[in-house]
């Protein structure tokens, strides 16, 4: 900013046609509407102190997003804890163990539910003072404010009031909704880039009131003094309506005066503006939505054996209950050593109901361990670990921005693992917004060597495969002759690319232009043939456009702000060609143009008559110059298509030439535009300015229509020039992350609010689209249809995704790739209620589909078509406010980090610096931790329903009464200590394949999409292998435990020897049941199920030692009971071995006889034949791909397909072979 | 390298060793959160899992044929004496009989030895239909109180067996209230065979659970008598069958320790037992034994384990040469990638 401000003031509404006029005087009826209710708000501009009291007391300008602070935490974090209903459970359960019902102690109930709300309230609060620090980070910026007698001073955004005048610099964000009353142009124009709040990249152009034009200057607001009345604060944020009483005149305002908060200034250098809506009243924080709290598929699925767990407690506890009456009524009283009723009341077989009820909560409590407090610790703190170990992740480190990933809520981990659908935003997400000048066509010749990412990349992967396939020798057509006629064309474009890839290292990037071609560079053009054509293509690009170069005072170098990266790129490449656009003046552009023939460039000016600008209906845009020879020119570029229907008859000589230039870039993923010219005589021009003045003047609904007619006269009859190919930048890896998502399975869909041409563009250059790809482009043709012919529109759509179901059910060629392109207006009609399964259905068939020009809402609303019509996982990833929606929307919301704008990250649920992280956190992380989690909620319900039935069997026993055979402590600790360690390395630790075979074999991913962990026949299973493993446990131990002496001194097992036995038995079988279950061990693994059997002996040691006061029946039970007693180990090695050995014979025969991928890949791996046999390695390693039609692989293989037909037809002609054509399909 | 490190101090070796130490450590912290620890990866590959099920099923079948073997060598005598120890006018109504303290509760019974037992022999009194289990009996006592005696008196648990008369009883509870009282006394031909009551219980409890200062108190003394009584004069660590006793069994029917007699004796030997039977279990209709058993280092008369770990063991063994018979009839080689899922498709379309 510092070098810029060279440059006189403009009027920057003489270079415009359409977008800024004038408004029309003022109509002073219609500032009658703002009256009553709805339109109260009254501002006092400059008189800040005015609202400090009330009524006109509005919010200040401090901004909370955080759920708490100091004083509601405590409540309303409690409350929220105990909205869970598990949590409301065990709340019940811990009050009522410390009445006399309760089977065991309360400290066993209390501790571990203390520990669970206790750990989920920090992570509130921490994730809290997060989102308070990012808060204040906000509050605390810097704006300049008019604080007396026309000084300026800053204040932290948090301190303006409504009423404060504020200027704000260029590239400086809105502390708040401002009134724009004047800028550093002097018609008090300034652009405005929405970005956080629609997405749009193109800048916007607002305008101050005439009246406030001259308040253009510190000292002049001194004195100023104005009252708004308008709108009361909404979230509309197309719409304003106010009137500002100014001198004692009312002047109407509309949205054009209106600058919204988190919007920011561009290519101006400041701007003046009155507070209108501070806070939370400002248009983009009432758009601000809660997000909304997401839940896993898993942890719902979850939910649901939680409910069928609980059926089954209330059931036994049920039984228990029944039982329980039948011995109190019937049996108890003849059990005089019982001494029955008891005080409480809880044996009275006087009243066997009320006991039965006390009982009932009794077995509820002892039962509990079927739903395990402890699940929803260990789930936390694996999940957090999981986080940590996502964020802590280099592979996914940028290290420029020196972000690294960030999974801000740990809830969603293992939903990573199961996504099916990506639904991604373009700009600043595929794209990094940035342009280069790459390639063009002038009169027919191509320039431009350097090879676009796609066909870098595209080139590499082929020669990859190519070379696979000679050696493996198993080509369609026998290896010699395909060598022969393969070998030298992909030898010819790997030189090329390699080639450039040097290039790329060795030279110094200009940013926007990658153009190399020594035969235009560094004034080579003038030897080439049509040097007159080529100039004139330069001029086109220096000349043709609306921005404003600013100079380096240091270096000299200018550079361009332009509306659009397009334009930017054009003249930096014309600068580069040496026509180094240097000064606007109001009437003229100078370009400093360098011929060879001489050293000094000479400065021309080139007189503007007339701007025709661009707007996305036109697609084109054109200037009248006159030069410095008084010829008149007119200069245009724009969309091919368009161009070449305004072709002349005469200027039509490039044309066939152009077109397959235009191709070519257009499959290699270029933006392209054509460019065109047109000599004008005076008085043509004269006759035509006429008219054109007479559109300009004129006003009413017509207007544009009347300029758009007349700009239509003059563009046409045009004489082709030339064409250029700018590479709208990807960003790093996109194309190569897109491919592998591909083929693990994904369906990418690409939401934009960029203009269909640009969408399909960057579908090409991700490879989304490829050249052959039937495109199925549904549209509306709204101008055509009156408005309140909505009925007939939505036939027409209807009609048009009907013939596109019918072209793919058609469709007989496997390989017939379709790829769906529909636009925001269309789309509205699209997602009506009767409308959307039909075009989802569409949708789900085609390779690709691409929505462009969508609103912020459709994004979120074509998101939960996605998600709730398919009822599969869908991921959206964007990087501006306009994808907010759809990141909450989404099952899993991923920001991209790094870039200004923080709303989609602080809406995300995963941040992440590039989208090419994407391919990591989903491939190896999420496969990761939906299988680590799957693993570790099937196990946990093993382990609890294992030991908790013992419980239960055991009442039988005892009469019902509710006594469980296990001391307390080891109830308490079974899940705290004993158990608790190795399922959580398993949820944290566990990996089928290690994270780089993920990536090589794609494929894996879709064992999560397909859910084969986490499915009912494997929770089922798992549960069954608990009632078994409690069954074995509990009477194994009983029958050799029954009457006899267990010792060699002939003493009796009492209830302590035979519980304490009991459980030696349980955490030996479970803890070697996950022995088994694990199949990735560090030392980490080693020692926690280790040290948990370890723990267990260790506990009974010291617990044996401890005072005996505290609880004297397992007084030294270890050391003096039951180690002396050979059959206490026998019975545990029996009864572990017993427990096992179903689970393990079935994963061996489930590993013999059905093997899943990951287990073959852990054999080869395992015996090291990836190592040895590399040829099987990478064969296997290409054949996992998923199918997929989009994608490099996928295009390479068309080419592949396409080049061997082509051969083929060679060979065929040569010799005799008969294979039958593009039958190879690797 | 070595020069250097032999001219250098120890200083600079000590600071090697650190630097040394601190770059392990980081590598490690860099493994760790990279997830790239070495790690072992175990695979189930089918000659491990069947070697691993035939060496298992070849240790326990020896395992349970000494087990076996030794459960076998015990001899045990049961004798089931509660309706025979009832007189003939009585046995319809055996609950007056024992409710009646004016009846004589004497019985006596001779026993046949089947076979050579050699000492120690065990003598246990075995109760049926008793849930000493109940959680009512389980918490009824107060083991403060037992080993500290009056001055732990916060007996809340031990209600009704709490206190009689306003006076506290010690020990309190159900428990100890309810203690077995039938004595057994054994005689062969005329000599009695003497009967150690001693060392019966464990010596812990003897020692650290039941104070060696503590007498009962007030016990047995209310209107309801429930078992038998004690001592006043013996501190409770060495009143050993109330120790035996307070240890509650985890089964409705469990055996319990009397005593032992310390003479060996020989088959076809026949002793007369003479008993006092004053246990109540008729009001619940449970039933009494009288068990005589030798041990070994199994403990008592246990089949049972030996037989699970031998059919476990064969069971082990046969299903590992089910595996290895599929294993043979149907090979997989290992890592073979014709099973890999994209494999698949083509071969069955």
């Amino acid at each position: 900013m510092a070098g810029g401000r060279i440059r006189a003031k403009l009027r920057r509404s003489n270079l415009y046609t359409f977008a800024c006029h004038r408004p029309h005087p003022t109509e002073e009826d219609k500032t009658d509407e703002i009256e009553g209710p709805g339109y109260s708000r009254i501002v006092h501009c400059n008189k800040p102190h005015i609202h400090e009291i009330k009524p006109l007391k509005y919010c200040t300008n401090y901004i909370s997003t955080t759920k708490y602070n100091f004083l509601t935490f405590l409540p309303k974090a409690i409350f929220e804890q105990f909205r869970r209903v598990a949590n409301l459970y065990f709340l019940l359960a811990a009050a009522l163990s410390l009445t006399p019902v309760s089977p065991f102690g309360p400290m066993s109930m209390i501790a571990p539910l203390a520990f669970v709300v206790g750990l989920s309230m920090a992570k509130e609060a921490l994730e809290d003072w997060r989102r308070f620090i990012q808060d204040m980070k906000v509050n605390l910026r810097k704006a300049s404010v008019h604080k007396e007698g026309g000084v300026f001073g800053l204040k932290p955004w948090m301190k303006l009031r409504v009423g404060d005048i504020v200027k704000v610099e260029k590239d400086q964000f809105f502390p708040a909704d401002l009134l724009l009353l004047s800028s550093s142009y002097e018609d008090g124009i300034c652009y405005v880039e929405t970005m956080n709040l629609d997405g749009e990249t193109n800048l916007k152009v607002k305008r101050a009131l005439e009246v406030t034009l001259s308040l253009d200057d510190d000292p002049t607001f001194e004195g100023f003094d104005a009252t708004i009345r308008c709108e009361d604060p909404n979230p509309n944020l197309y719409t304003f309506v106010g009137k500002l009483d100014y001198n004692s005149r009312v002047h109407p305002l509309d949205p054009n005066q209106i600058l919204l908060r988190d919007s920011k200034l561009r290519n101006t250098a400041y701007v003046y503006g009155v507070v209108i809506f501070t806070g939370h009243d400002s248009k983009v924080m009432q758009n601000a939505t809660k997000s909304p709290s997401k839940r896993s598929r898993i942890e719902k699925q979850m939910d649901k054996i939680i409910y069928i767990l609980f059926s089954f407690l209330v059931f036994i506890s049920f039984i228990s209950g029944v039982g329980f009456i039948v011995k109190t009524k019937n049996d108890l009283p003849h059990w005089w050593y019982l001494q029955v009723p008891d005080r409480e009341g809880l044996f009275d077989p006087n009243k066997p109901l009320q006991s039965a009820f006390y009982h009932l909560v009794t077995a509820l409590m002892l039962y509990g361990y079927l739903i395990p407090i402890s699940l929803y610790v260990s789930i936390e703190v694996v999940k957090v670990l999981q986080a940590i170990f996502i964020n802590q992740d280099l592979n996914m480190y940028d290290e420029e921005s020196g972000t690294p990933a960030q999974a801000r809520t740990s809830n969603l981990n293992e939903e990573l693992g199961q996504v099916d659908t990506i639904l991604s935003d373009k700009t600043g997400t595929l794209t990094c917004n940035q342009m280069d000048f790459l390639k063009c066509s002038i009169a027919g010749t191509a320039y431009g060597t350097r090879a676009s990412d796609v066909e870098l990349a595209a080139a590499k992967q082929m020669v990859m495969d190519m070379d696979g396939q000679g050696q493996n020798g198993n080509g369609n057509f026998s290896e010699k002759n395909g060598h022969e006629f393969a070998g030298p064309e992909i030898q010819l474009e790997t030189v090329i690319t390699s080639k450039d890839e040097d290039a790329i290292n060795n030279k110094n990037p200009i940013k926007g232009f990658s153009f190399e071609d020594s035969r235009l560079m560094n004034g080579n053009w003038f030897k080439e043939p049509n040097e007159n054509n080529i100039l004139l293509f330069f001029r086109i690009l220096s000349l043709c456009h609306t921005a404003i170069p600013e100079q380096n005072q240091e270096t000299g170098v200018f550079t361009y702000e332009a509306e659009s990266p397009d334009e930017g790129a054009f003249l930096v490449a014309a600068r580069e060609f040496g026509f180094e656009f240097c000064k606007r003046t109001q009437s003229s552009v100078f370009v400093r143009e360098k011929y060879p023939s001489s050293q000094e460039p000479t400065e021309r000016e080139f007189k503007v008559l007339a701007l025709l600008d661009f707007t996305s209906k036109r697609k084109r845009m054109s200037v009248i110059i006159r030069d410095e020879k008084d010829q008149i020119l007119l200069l245009c570029k724009g969309a091919d298509s368009i161009i070449f229907d305004r072709l002349s008859k005469n200027g039509r000589m490039y044309e066939e030439a152009t077109r397959k230039h235009l191709n070519e870039y257009g499959e290699a993923g270029l933006r392209t535009l054509a460019l065109a010219y047109k000599k004008l005589s005076e008085e043509e021009y004269s006759t035509w300015n006429d008219e054109f003045t007479k559109a300009k003047t004129s006003f009413g609904a017509d207007r544009e229509a009347n300029l758009e007619r007349v700009s239509d006269l003059m563009e046409k009859d045009l004489i082709l020039v030339g064409a250029t190919a700018v590479e709208d930048k990807l960003q790093k890896g996109v194309p190569q992350c897109i491919d592998k998502l591909a083929q693990a399975g994904l369906k990418i869909w690409v939401l934009t609010g960029d203009k269909m041409e640009t969408a399909i563009n960057i579908g090409f250059a991700c490879s989304l689209l490829r050249q052959g790809m039937r495109q199925i482009c549904i549209s509306s043709n709204l101008d055509a249809i009156v408005q309140d012919c909505r009925q007939a529109a939505k036939e027409d759509i209807l009609q048009q995704i009907t013939n596109g179901t019918e072209m793919i059910k058609v469709e007989k060629d496997p390989h017939a790739a379709f790829a769906l392109i529909i636009d925001g207006k269309t789309l509205t009609y699209a997602l009506e209620d009767d409308m959307k399964h039909h075009f989802l259905n569409l949708a789900i068939e085609c390779a690709s589909v691409i929505c462009c020009r969508v609103s912020p809402k459709q994004k979120a609303l074509v998101t939960r078509l996605v998600k709730e019509g398919t009822g599969k996982i869908t991921l959206a990833i964007g990087d501006g406010a306009n994808d907010v929606g759809m990141i909450q929307e989404a099952d899993i919301g991923v920001g991209i980090s790094g870039c200004e704008g923080m709303q989609a990250v602080m809406a995300s649920d995963f941040a992440i610096a590039e989208f090419q992280f994407l391919e990591r956190l989903l491939v190896v992380h999420g496969h990761w931790c939906y299988k680590r989690i799957a693993q570790m909620i099937c196990y946990f319900f093993y382990k609890n329903i294992a030991f908790g039935l013992t419980i239960f069997y055991f009442e039988a026993f005892a009469g019902f009464s509710g006594q469980s055979v296990y001391d307390d402590w080891y109830m308490l600790l079974f899940n705290v200590v004993l158990t608790s360690l190795p399922v959580i390395s398993l949820g944290v630790f566990e990996q089928d394949v290690d994270s780089e075979v993920c990536l090589q074999f794609p494929a894996l991913y879709q064992q999560g999409p397909k859910n084969l962990f986490f499915d009912w026949q494997r929770i089922f299973g798992w549960m069954a292998n608990g009632l078994y493993t409690s069954l074995v446990i509990f009477f194994l131990n009983i029958v050799i435990f029954y009457d006899q002496a267990f010792r060699l001194e002939g003493q009796t097992a009492d209830m302590v020897a035979v519980g304490t036995a009991m459980m030696t038995c349980v955490i030996w079988a479970v803890n070697v049941q996950i022995a088994l279950t694990m199949s990735h061990f560090t030392w980490i693994q080693h020692f926690l199920i280790s040290g948990s059997i370890t723990m267990w002996y260790l506990f009974l040691l010291v617990y044996g030692e401890m005072a005996y006061s505290l609880r004297v029946n397992a007084f030294r039970v270890l050391i003096e009971i039951l180690a002396p007693a050979p059959i206490y180990w026998s019975t545990t090695l029996l009864v572990t071995v017993l427990c096992n050995l179903p689970y393990l014979a079935h994963i061996s025969f489930q590993r013999s006889f059905k093997p899943l991928d990951h287990h073959i890949i852990q054999e080869i791996k395992y015996s090291r034949k990836d190592i040895e046999d590399g040829h099987m390695w990478s064969r296997e390693r290409s054949k996992a791909r998923q199918k997929t039609k989009i994608g490099f692989t996928a295009r390479v293989d068309a080419k592949i397909r396409q080049l061997k037909g082509r051969l083929q037809k060679k060979y065929s002609t040569m010799s005799t072979c008969h294979h039958p054509i593009g039958q190879q399909q690797t | 390298m070595e020069m250097d490190g032999r001219s250098s101090s120890s200083a600079v070796i000590e600071a090697d060793s650190v630097s040394l130490q601190q770059s392990r450590r980081s590598k490690f912290i860099h493994q760790f959160t990279q997830q790239s620890l070495p790690a072992c990866k175990p695979v189930l590959s089918p000659p491990f899992v069947i070697s691993v099920f035939f060496v298992v099923g070849l240790i326990f079948i020896p395992i349970g044929i000494v087990a076996l073997h030794a459960s076998r060598s015990v001899v045990e005598i049961v004798y089931r004496y509660d309706g025979e120890c009832v007189p003939e006018p009585y046995r319809s109504n055996k609950l007056a009989y024992i409710k009646d303290d004016s009846i004589s509760k004497n019985c006596s019974k001779s026993l046949k030895i089947p076979k050579h037992m050699k000492a120690p022999i065990y003598i246990y009194y075995q109760l049926d239909n008793y849930y000493q289990n109940h959680r009512r009996y389980v918490k009824s006592r107060n083991d403060k109180q037992l080993l500290h005696g009056l001055k732990y008196h916060d007996a809340s648990s031990c209600h009704p067996e709490d206190a009689n008369h306003g006076h506290p009883i010690v020990p309190c509870g159900l428990i100890a209230w309810s203690l077995f009282n039938d004595t057994y006394s054994f005689s062969r031909g005329v000599v009695d065979l003497k009967v150690n009551r001693k060392n019966i219980a464990w010596k812990s409890d003897r020692e650290h659970k039941f104070g060696k200062q503590v007498y009962p108190v007030n016990f047995q003394n209310g209107t309801l008598i429930g078992g038998a009584n004690l001592d006043p004069n013996i501190p409770l660590s060495d009143q050993e069958d109330l120790i035996v006793w307070m240890r509650t069994s985890a089964l409705p029917t469990f055996r319990k320790l009397y005593g032992r007699i310390e003479e060996d004796l020989d088959a076809d030997d026949v002793i007369s037992v003479n008993l006092f039977n004053n246990y109540n279990t008729y009001s619940f209709s449970g039933s009494k034994k009288l068990v005589l058993s030798t041990s070994t280092w199994l403990g008592g008369h246990n089949d049972f384990l030996g037989i699970a770990y031998i059919s476990i063991g064969t069971s082990l063994i046969f299903i590992a040469f089910v595996f290895l018979l599929l294993h043979v009839n149907n090979p997989r080689p290992y890592g073979d990638t014709s099973n890999l899922s994209w494999n698949w498709k083509p071969i069955s379309s």
